[in-house]
């Protein structure tokens, strides 16, 4: 039974977490940036199932991320869908352009998925950045309302344009991580991990060792997707900058800093890395350089990731 | 039919021929022992016919299919198992969850219906776990269960090892010196669950340094020097053979050839 309460534990956390921090808000801004701490723990969450349980790197899923914002951009007004169709249209070419990348790719073993990955992610930020009349160009583009918001207003239940996305992206952020920990403990999750220990032991019990890889990037993918669409939506505008290199590396950082292998420390590293700017705004002009610091520190003296370790620590000091 | 043929199989390295020309027959409930000194081919041998290496020449046919140099994943599934000289455990999960991995083909499925956790996932993994305790309580690696794999002693790990090669109810069972760093009475425990395993209708290649155990258990065995088979027959026959004698205890022309 411990297996189970981890899950659960995990998601009682999270819940709780969304649910209560609300009530410390200073003002109505906060909610804006709780919803941007979800949005980027859905796409770490994202990369903990393809580099904490596959052991594979990405350094384009930020690709992924544009793909799906700017489906909600454009699917609406070129195709008629409906925003909320647009996200699952996003979701679907992001799915299949990572299957078709990833299966030559995956194959070979060694960094190539990372080097392939780099130039899909710079491919598609070029696309995104010189197609200025479909696209915008870097400018960006207008995106439309979900209008879920005013569904539930309907329903008798007013939210404030802040506070929708708070919540709404919690909540989308709570299925990612259900979904991700119900893979963890799965037969397919398994054979995830077994790869990551070692590819010779999973080739010689019967796994695929490329194609469940395959599964994990596309898997990934469709995740960081799904947080590029809800970015635009939320932010009813999007422009390249989603699907830059420095995202890609982002999400990484986001991961490996708050412990890759686990889904709450990867939304813990996801929190801090989008807090700390905000934080830093004083020290603007040495962001980047107390980043890197941090992110050094990190990996010389916690190699687990912050929330591991922190947890392995408590739990010593129990015993 | 032959379950499994290894017929003039060979290799070479840089133009060194680590293996040439090797040839033996494995049947069901049969414990085949290769042995021969270090450097003799003999892990070699074992990584051609499990897939790790692509033999330059020969062939290995598996109950009548030519498997030859085939991915070690493909081999898995028609029921060719093994363990590792130097061990290959995933020594990020736990010992349960290591056993569990060698149920991988019967517990595989839908990657959908992992994802959400629907009944039909749920019913796959407790088979699997079912199964994985049931082979640790073989091993005597029950208690075990729950702990880092990492942590386990190298006698613990060799047979953690076979318990998730075991999972695969495999047709043939390839072991690289599975009593390789074990004291007496493990090595006596992994003797026994050898002869069981061979006794319920697996067929067993075996590399092994021990010798005693190799005569004790061995049904038939194929002896390499430099690469080739110098000798092959019964442990009886085999311990007279004069070239088996010559090549372990060395004769005036060989005694520095083998490094």
């Amino acid at each position: 039974m411990p297996k189970l309460t981890a899950k659960s534990a995990t998601l009682l956390v999270l819940a709780a977490l969304i649910a209560v921090t609300p009530f410390f808000f200073p003002s109505g801004y906060y909610y804006r940036i709780g919803a941007l701490i979800f949005v980027n723990g859905l796409a770490v969450t994202g990369i903990v199932i393809l580099t904490g349980y596959a052991g594979q790197i990405s350094l384009g899923h930020a690709g992924f991320a544009g793909i799906g914002g700017y489906a909600c951009a454009l699917a609406p007004t070129h195709l008629g869908l409906h925003p909320s169709l647009a996200v699952v249209l996003g979701a679907v070419i992001s799915g299949v352009l990572a299957y078709l990348v990833g299966r030559p790719i995956l194959r070979l073993k060694g960094y190539y998925l990372a080097v392939a990955t780099l130039g899909f992610g710079i491919l598609v930020s070029m696309v995104l950045n010189n197609e200025r009349r479909l696209t915008g160009g870097p400018d960006g583009i207008a995106v439309p309302e979900l209008g879920l918001r005013g569904l539930l207003k309907d329903w008798g239940l007013d939210l404030t344009n802040g506070e929708f996305w708070y919540f709404f992206c919690g909540l989308v952020l709570l299925i990612g991580a259900w979904i991700a920990l119900n893979l963890h403990q799965s037969p397919s999750g398994r054979a995830l991990r077994a790869l990551h220990g070692s590819e010779i032991a999973a080739g010689t019990v019967g796994i695929d060792v490329a194609r469940v890889k395959l599964q994990a990037f596309v898997i990934s993918a469709v995740y960081a997707s799904v947080a590029g669409s809800l970015v635009a939506l939320q932010n009813k505008f999007i422009t390249p900058d989603v699907a830059g290199f420095m995202h890609s590396i982002e999400m990484v950082t986001m991961a490996v800093l708050g412990g890759a292998g686990s889904v709450l420390g990867a939304i813990f590293g996801a929190g801090i890395l989008t807090l700390l700017p905000q934080a830093l705004t004083v020290f603007a002009e040495y962001e980047q350089l107390v980043l890197g610091l941090v992110m050094m520190l990190v990996m010389i003296f916690l190699r687990e990731g912050l929330l591991p370790s922190i947890l392995r620590k408590l739990r010593g000091r129990g015993e | 039919m032959t379950l499994l043929s290894v017929e003039g199989l060979g290799i070479a390295f840089g133009g060194i021929k680590a293996v040439h020309d090797v040839s033996f027959k494995v049947e069901p409930g049969e414990i085949v022992s290769v042995i021969g000194p270090n450097g003799a081919g003999k892990t070699t041998l074992f990584n051609m016919i499990s897939g790790v290496y692509q033999p330059g020449s020969g062939r290995v046919v598996l109950e009548g299919e030519d498997v030859t140099g085939m991915a070690p994943f493909r081999l898995a599934q028609r029921g060719m198992s093994r363990t590792f000289q130097n061990l290959q455990i995933f020594q990020n999960m736990t010992v349960l969850e290591n056993a569990i991995s060698g149920f991988h083909l019967q517990e595989k499925g839908p990657v959908l219906a992992d994802l959400l956790h629907l009944p039909s996932s749920r019913r796959r993994a407790r088979a699997a776990d079912a199964g994985a305790r049931k082979l640790l309580a073989r091993v005597g690696l029950e208690r075990a269960a729950d702990r880092e794999a990492g942590n386990l002693s190298y006698g613990s790990l060799k047979r953690l090892e076979i318990a998730r090669a075991l999972a695969m109810k495999p047709k043939v069972l390839l072991l690289d010196e599975p009593a390789a760093g074990c004291n007496a009475v493990e090595t006596e425990e992994i003797d026994h669950l050898i002869a069981e395993v061979a006794a319920s209708g697996t067929a067993i290649l075996l590399v092994e340094h021990d010798m005693k155990m190799v005569m004790r258990i061995s049904s038939h065995i194929v002896v390499l020097d430099h690469g080739e088979k110098i000798a092959e027959g019964a442990p009886a026959e085999v311990s007279r053979n004069p070239a088996v004698i010559a090549a372990y205890l060395g004769t005036e022309e060989g005694a520095d050839a083998d490094g």
